[in-house]
């Protein structure tokens, strides 16, 4: 019982901070203060809300074990709102006035870019938990999401193959900002190397939000009759995704036809639809909630316990985990050992303890935090749809990768350092 | 399963139908077996990808009913392999061994589950389609030669002789003869592969040109076909294919025009009303729009919860729900506060604008920040196939309809009732109409709350392809703003013209610049075309037009 109203004080606190009473909770003298930055509103409400919850799981489990340096963490949660300009005054404020040690937050590269010269300018620590495009190694932001080379390129190379479907033809398909055009810039260059062709290529773009995608499906279509074997790449974020499937299965295009392999869809973004006609679409991400190990499996049963706790809409009757939010685990778990080993929450003295940490991630392996580069070692799974909107494993790498922030198929990175600038 | 019978029988038979199948493997050879060998199943369950599609191409060549169990156990993911050894099939708690047909106490630890991939599934449902080549239903006999058109192994083409002998269906037969020469298309003779060429070249089928193209490509420098005369057959049969195919396309451009179109008449034709007709420069109609969505969704989720068995019909029963939810609203609006500002058309803007923001964020707090899940039923999901590269979705279909029977009801309304009467006497001459005794306000409360009401069926209908979250309507204002205005203010028969032209137009642009340039060029457009007929497309003339 002592456990559950314990709980309900943590929530109590949250529903403050977010009303804009943080200022007049608790004294900060004896918390440390942990900044929560997701949209919780907005088109990429669909998959931010639940690393919200994730990181205040993470903190739950932290304090029951009586915190760190002898002090409890105290979540500050704050909405930006799917609005880029938002994120950046939203970690202003909590950097400034909330005094947090470290913020875990953004999924879209637009929002990174938005907050990182707010996290330089005030040298506070971001942990930023989703796959992106790389081309990026700020000091104050570490990166437990997947590089190009950890996601997009092996994905290509699957299709490539003889079990991919031995695809010659490609559609890059995205929404219209930073990380899909950057991607695509690098995947277009590899795919050049493979001795595809621009002719072989085929890239569009729609806006945030979009909801009809009957013309791109029929040109996907169009476009896969012209010639050789035909395979879609999707770097199509937030709730678009939904109507996106759902044209799919009605148009009728099969996985044995036109693979799909999709970056920034799994489980979650998959529950609002409908998957039979969606078996056997891909996607490659570095976890999957299928895949069988006692690690994640007590991951899964925290997660429906917390979940249930407390009443998370979805979550509660049907829990799901995903890769971004076993990558939001991974880091709060991460800098928590940091913290330890450096006896402080100082923003330096935290990105010295980081390098070369590890922890054991559900998705199977040890992770390690690079010595160097503030990026993670993983693995690569790329997984098939199932009927029932999870994804049977088909392919994965003998163990983790080491990440190449900078992609070699882009020639401007050439000799550019792996680790980030000192200041 | 096998092995007492065939132990009963002699050592040679087994080995025949060892030989037969390494036979069958290597040339293809037309033979009945009587049962999957347990090498077989072995390679089926332990091999690697390749080892497996070889596998399945063997069966589907075999055509053997008795191989069913096994396929259908590697379909659906209760085939287990023990050790690389021992093929398991589960089926609940039961576990049998595929080869001896013994029954375990229980799934070993170390059973592993067999992957099966695209690839694998692709040659999976080749073999299933291939033992249903022979069913006498026609309509089985049809999907299976339709699975086995896209991508045949040349395996299957003993059984599909077979199966065009004893075909009487002209259509299948049809089909039968393209899967086959699909099949051909790689065979060593030359002769042979020219008439395969020649039989798909007839296809409207763009899965026939993409095994033709494929005939076309390089290997390093080389061509896959080494022959010029063939791969020039293929380029015509690829040419000749294309021309049948592109009325499909044009066709599918101008489907989905409608369908935007007919999101965008549905949007719009609360606006023609109180913006079109009554001038009220109503910023909260997205809002509207939005609550009839999230009637649809409470409706589907009580439906759901007490009368499960009409959940299929859901639709059906949101449709009055959201428009009265709306109206309701709308009726609120009008009464407490649109009523004070006529005639004053900033203070109106401003006002809705506070009402649109207090609805959103009314809906926020009772339902979240999150978008809800409204599901689509069954029937209104998938498609009907019209051409082979047109397939018309259900529920598009369904919301063209809907559009056309709203406007269809609105125009009688408007023309057939007395209270369209009134409203278009109030909205042609304000003074003359209440000098005659018709009540203005009681009118204008009235019609507004149609207005608002028409906007909650828009909402519903959109709750089918959209999200339902509670910035739904925010997508929708300029658009509906943008029909109503290009349309012609005052006018619900440029509305209708409007919608449909821009949906058209949107998606031909779309076609041809992508999405994000081609709702940019639709904006520019507009402004243009404003700055040269401010009026709209048609505008009413005459003495009456309110200054």
């Amino acid at each position: 019982m002592q456990r559950r109203s314990f709980i309900k004080a943590t929530a109590m606190t949250i529903a403050l901070a977010t009303a804009g009473f943080a200022t007049m909770t608790a004294s900060a003298a004896d918390t440390i203060k942990v900044g929560v930055l997701h949209s919780l509103s907005g088109t990429m409400a669909i998959s931010e809300t639940v690393l919200k919850d994730t990181v205040l799981m993470a903190i739950d489990e932290i304090n029951a074990k009586g915190g760190l340096l002898g002090k409890k963490l105290e979540p500050v949660v704050v909405d930006p709102a799917s609005n880029w300009p938002l994120f950046a005054e939203k970690a202003r404020q909590l950097i400034s006035n909330d005094k947090v040690a470290v913020t875990f937050g953004c999924w879209t590269s637009v929002s990174r870019k938005s907050v990182l010269p707010v996290f330089e300018e005030l040298n506070s620590l971001l942990f930023y938990p989703v796959q992106y495009e790389g081309e990026e190694l700020s000091k104050n932001v570490f990166y437990t999401g997947a590089a190009p080379n950890q996601q997009a390129i092996p994905a290509v190379e699957y299709l490539m193959s003889k079990d991919g479907g031995s695809a010659k033809r490609f559609v890059l398909l995205g929404t219209d900002y930073v990380y899909p055009r950057t991607t695509n810039k690098i995947l277009r260059s590899f795919l050049h190397s493979k001795g595809v062709t621009d002719d072989d290529i085929m890239e569009e773009y729609t806006p945030f939000g979009h909801s009809d995608y009957q013309t791109i499906i029929a040109k996907i279509k169009k476009f896969s009759s012209e010639g050789k074997k035909t395979a879609v790449v999707s770097t199509i974020n937030g709730d678009s995704n939904v109507p996106y499937y759902k044209e799919l299965g009605n148009q009728g295009l099969k996985a044995t036809d036109v693979p799909v392999v999709a970056f920034s869809v799994g489980e979650e973004e998959l529950r609002g639809v409908d998957a039979k006609p969606l078996v056997g679409h891909l996607a490659a991400w570095n976890y999957f909630m299928s895949i069988k190990n006692p690690t994640n499996d007590a991951f899964i049963k925290k997660w429906s316990a917390y979940a249930k706790a407390h009443n998370i809409p979805g979550h509660k009757d049907k829990p799901l985990t995903n890769d971004p939010m076993e990558a939001t685990y991974i880091g709060v778990n991460m800098w928590a050992q940091a913290v330890t080993k450096a006896k402080s929450t100082d923003t330096d003295k935290v990105i010295a303890a980081m390098a070369g940490q590890t922890f054991k991630a559900p998705g199977g392996f040890t992770s390690t935090m690079d010595a160097k580069n503030h990026h993670l070692h993983k693995p690569v799974f790329i997984g098939e749809i199932k009927a029932d909107g999870q994804f049977k494993v088909v392919w994965k790498t003998p163990g983790p990768i080491k990440a190449q922030p900078w992609s070699p198929y882009i020639p401007e990175d050439k000799g550019k350092k792996d680790e980030p600038e000192k200041k | 399963m096998t092995s007492s019978r065939t132990s009963s029988r002699s050592r040679l038979a087994s080995q025949i139908i060892h030989s037969a199948l390494f036979l069958l493997i290597l040339c293809a050879a037309p033979l009945a077996l009587a049962k999957p060998s347990p090498a077989l199943i072995l390679k089926l369950a332990a091999g690697d990808n390749d080892a497996k599609v070889e596998a399945l191409n063997a069966i589907a060549g075999s055509a053997d009913p008795e191989a069913l169990p096994l396929l259908q156990a590697l379909g659906n993911d209760a085939l287990k392999v023990v050790d690389g050894k021992q093929v398991l099939i589960v089926d609940g708690d039961k576990v049998t061994d595929a080869v001896t047909g013994a029954t375990l106490p229980a799934l070993p630890e170390n059973a592993e589950d067999v992957v099966t991939n695209n690839r694998v599934t692709l040659a999976l449902q080749d073999a299933f389609a291939a033992l249903d080549l022979t069913s006498p239903d026609r309509k089985t006999r049809f999907e299976a030669v339709k699975k086995l058109q896209d991508a045949p192994d040349e395996a299957i083409v003993p059984l599909l002789d077979k199966a065009q002998k004893i075909e009487k269906d002209p259509q299948i037969l049809d089909m039968l003869r393209m899967t086959q020469a699909a099949a051909q298309l790689h065979n060593k003779d030359k002769a042979v592969r020219m008439a395969a060429i020649e039989t798909l070249g007839t296809s409207d089928d763009a899965a026939m040109k993409q095994l033709l193209a494929g005939l076309l490509d390089k290997d390093g420098d080389k061509f896959k076909e080494p022959d010029e005369s063939v791969r020039l057959a293929a380029q015509n049969g690829i040419n000749a294919i294309s021309s049948r195919l592109r009325r499909g396309e044009w066709l599918g451009s101008i489907f989905t025009g409608i369908s935007l179109g007919s999101i965008l008449l549905l949007a719009a034709l609360g606006l023609a009303i109180t913006y079109g007709l009554m001038g009220v420069i109503n910023m909260a109609h997205g809002e509207l729009i939005m609550i009839g969505a999230y009637a649809t969704y409470v409706t589907q989720n009580v439906i759901h919860a007490h009368f499960p068995g009409l959940i299929e019909f859901y639709p059906l029963f949101a449709l009055p729900v959201a428009f009265l939810t709306s109206g309701l609203i709308g009726v609120l609006m009008e009464r407490l506060v649109i009523k004070h500002l006529y005639g004053r058309p900033l203070e109106t803007l401003l006002a809705t604008w506070g009402i649109s923001l207090i609805l959103i964020q009314t809906v926020r707090t009772f339902f979240g920040a999150q978008n809800v899940l409204v599901e689509n039923p069954q029937w209104l999901s998938g498609g009907i196939q019209v051409m082979s590269n047109l397939i018309l979705p259900w529920n598009r279909l369904a919301i063209i309809l809907f559009a056309a029977l709203v406007v269809i009801g609105m125009t009688l309304i408007l023309t057939k009732t007395r209270l369209g009467l009134f409203v278009r006497a109030v909205t042609q001459n304000r003074q003359m109409a209440s000098c005659v005794g018709v009540a203005t306000p009681r009118i204008d409360t009235v019609a507004f709350g149609l207005g608002a009401g028409i906007a909650g069926l828009a909402g519903c209908a959109l709750s089918q392809v959209t999200n339902v979250g509670p910035d739904l309507g925010q997508g929708y204002i300029v658009d509906s703003f943008m029909v109503v205005v290009l349309g012609g203010v005052g006018q619900l028969s440029g509305t209708i013209y409007a919608a449909l032209g821009l949906g058209i137009l949107n998606k031909f642009l779309e076609g041809w610049a992508g999405a994000v340039l081609a709702k940019i060029a639709v904006l520019v457009f507009i402004i243009v075309f404003i700055q040269k007929r401010p009026q709209g497309l048609f505008a009413i003339k005459g003495r009456f037009v309110d200054a």
